[in-house]
């Protein structure tokens, strides 16, 4: 457990370091009091559309995050040929990549919230100035359940990292962000594939498109952030039956990220 | 040996950038007062069909919706606005269609889109049709929202003149849970006396206290001002005509009907405007230039 938690150290204070993520909340920041700026097109939709904007910077933001870091997790430490070093000592390889994993996860815990302190930031200072802003919107300004989408926004990005890790074990940069991406893309296109039969007559096409739903990461659960804009109730069910996807699905894919890193040769 | 080694001074470089920053900014000035970028008379919506934008926007929809609402905001504002003669208000309505594809539960675009929709020409595409349609897709997605159907009532009776139909979608929003319940007995009234002047008046000051939406409110205001300048136009015509039995003409212009009224002050309407007074017949008229014009059609709110 305390090697996990060195590495995962180890990776939080580089993606400090790099500056990466300052600069992405930064611009984060940047994009909300924007969008109060652009409020003022909206015809008394303010409120709707700083929560839609905010929530959608927090899920980019993050997912831009998960990526171009999670993809160099593993092969940059490759690339610079530091990898020998780091499993000379007390490291076992899959301590390696859960340390990885866990680093990058604070990584983007850390950010979130910084993230979500700046939106309610935002949404409280707009309430502030215009109190009757909340009048045209079903749900208060600072709404407390804007924070369960946020808490799936980072869940989905746990299952993102963890596809982000996987592929970094195994090919180059360059690829691993395309295949992340990719099955990004996919997981919010999946439900479509479950219906995949009442648009085909072939059977085994549409047998195939059942297995692939459910081996594909399904990543559109995840999103509730309309649901909470509009003030539409959302499941304590979903949360949790969704929250637990993730975990068994993120294990997957770390389990396989380390039986493919323990097999690796670096010779 | 080894010394540290001292960084040149940069102070000139800044001064450069910032002074070709200024004249790059001066060269757009010039420029622009010269050049006008070429804006066709109906742009072009690359994505028309919402099932398609709902898939391109991935987790985004709500973000897409916005955009899209933004963009219907602006050009209705824009051609409403706009110098042109002809208001061309083609894109409004598939603009709408794609904010509510979207996000079907975007309630403000079904209630003012059919406002914007509803609203006879100049001041919009005069469409009571689509602004009917548009709620009708509302009330589909979300069938508990009785304010669409109180909506669409309301076009059929203030821009369709269909009073059976306007009471019929009355009283169907009063029927759905939690619905107002001051639409069943507006049901009866329309029914009754629909089109009249104090009918239309309880209609529209029933809508301005019951919403939480200011842009229905100012709407609702605006409405209830057209109806009291009605009345006063009736009011000024019988004081023409009454100058006409007197004199056996009608008034050569405002200040000379005053002085025989014994007015204070000449009449003006209630967005501050000057009534307009045709001096060859005497009859008064809201001016083109208020901004209470135009007035309903007088088919669709008869005289008190």
């Amino acid at each position: 457990m305390r090697a996990i938690a060195l590495v995962a150290g180890a990776v939080f204070r580089e993606s400090v370091r790099d500056r990466v993520p300052y600069s992405m909340v930064v611009f984060a920041v940047l994009l909300m009091a924007a969008s109060y700026l652009i409020s003022q097109m909206t015809a008394g939709q303010d409120l709707k559309i700083v929560k839609d904007l905010g929530l959608a910077a927090i899920a980019i933001f993050g997912l831009l995050i998960a990526v171009f870091i999670g993809i160099g997790l593993v092969s940059k430490e490759v690339e610079r040929k530091s990898i020998y070093g780091l499993l000379s000592k007390p490291i076992s390889r899959p301590q390696f990549i859960l340390g990885k994993f866990a680093g990058l996860m604070l990584t983007l815990l850390v950010n979130i919230a910084a993230m979500s302190v700046a939106f309610y930031g935002v949404l409280w200072l707009m309430q502030l100035v215009n109190p009757g802003v909340e009048l045209a919107a079903r749900a208060p300004a600072t709404d407390p359940r804007l924070l369960i989408a946020i808490g799936l926004i980072l869940v989905e990005l746990a299952v993102v990292t963890a596809l982000a890790v996987f592929f970094s074990t195994f090919s180059s940069p360059l690829l691993a962000t395309l295949m992340t991406i990719g099955l990004w893309v996919a997981g919010h296109f999946n439900a479509d594939l479950r219906h995949f039969e009442k648009v085909i007559d072939n059977d085994a096409i549409a047998w195939l498109a059942r297995v692939l739903y459910y081996v594909l990461p399904n990543l559109a659960p995840f999103d509730i952030k309309a649901e909470v804009v509009h003030g539409l109730p959302v499941t304590l069910r979903h949360v949790v039956l969704t929250v637990a996807y993730a975990v068994v699905y993120t294990g997957v894919l770390l389990t396989a990220a380390v039986a493919v890193f323990r097999r690796r040769d670096f010779k | 040996m080894t010394g540290q080694r001292i960084l040149p001074s940069n102070r000139l470089l800044y001064a450069g950038i910032a002074a070709l920053m200024i004249v790059a900014v001066a060269v757009q000035v010039v420029r622009d007062r010269g050049w006008q970028p070429y804006e066709p008379e109906s742009g072009v919506m690359w994505i028309r069909s919402g099932p398609l934008a709902h898939r391109l926007a991935l987790s985004f929809d709500n973000l897409a919706a916005d955009v899209y609402w933004i963009r219907a905001v602006v050009y209705y504002g824009g051609v409403r606005r706009g110098a042109r003669q002809i208001k061309n208000y083609d894109q409004l309505y598939p603009l709408l269609d794609l904010v509510t594809s979207l996000d079907p539960y975007f309630r403000i675009a079904y209630r003012f889109g059919s406002i914007f929709l509803a609203e006879p020409p100049p001041g919009g595409p005069g469409r009571p049709d689509q602004a009917i349609q548009l709620l009708q897709k509302g009330l589909e997605r979300d069938p508990l929202r009785w304010e669409y159907a109180e909506d669409i009532g309301f076009v059929y009776y203030w821009w369709l003149a269909d009073y059976d139909k306007a009471a019929e979608w009355f009283k169907r929003g009063g029927e759905i849970p939690g619905g107002a319940e001051w639409l069943a007995p507006l049901a009866a009234v329309t029914l009754a006396e629909g089109g009249s002047r104090d009918s239309s008046r309880r209609l529209w000051t029933e809508l301005r206290d019951s919403t939480d939406m200011e842009w229905i409110r100012t709407s609702a205001d605006r409405r209830l001002q057209q109806l009291d300048a009605m009345d006063a136009i009736d009011e000024l015509n019988k004081n023409t005509q009454q100058f006409i039995a007197r004199r056996g003409r009608p008034p050569a212009n405002w200040r000379e009907l005053a002085a025989d009224m014994g007015w204070r002050a000449m009449p003006i309407d209630p967005s501050g405007s000057t009534y307009a007074l045709d001096p060859a017949t005497g009859r008064v008229s809201l001016s083109r230039t208020s901004g209470l014009w135009p007035l309903p059609d007088e088919r669709s709110v008869r005289g008190r």
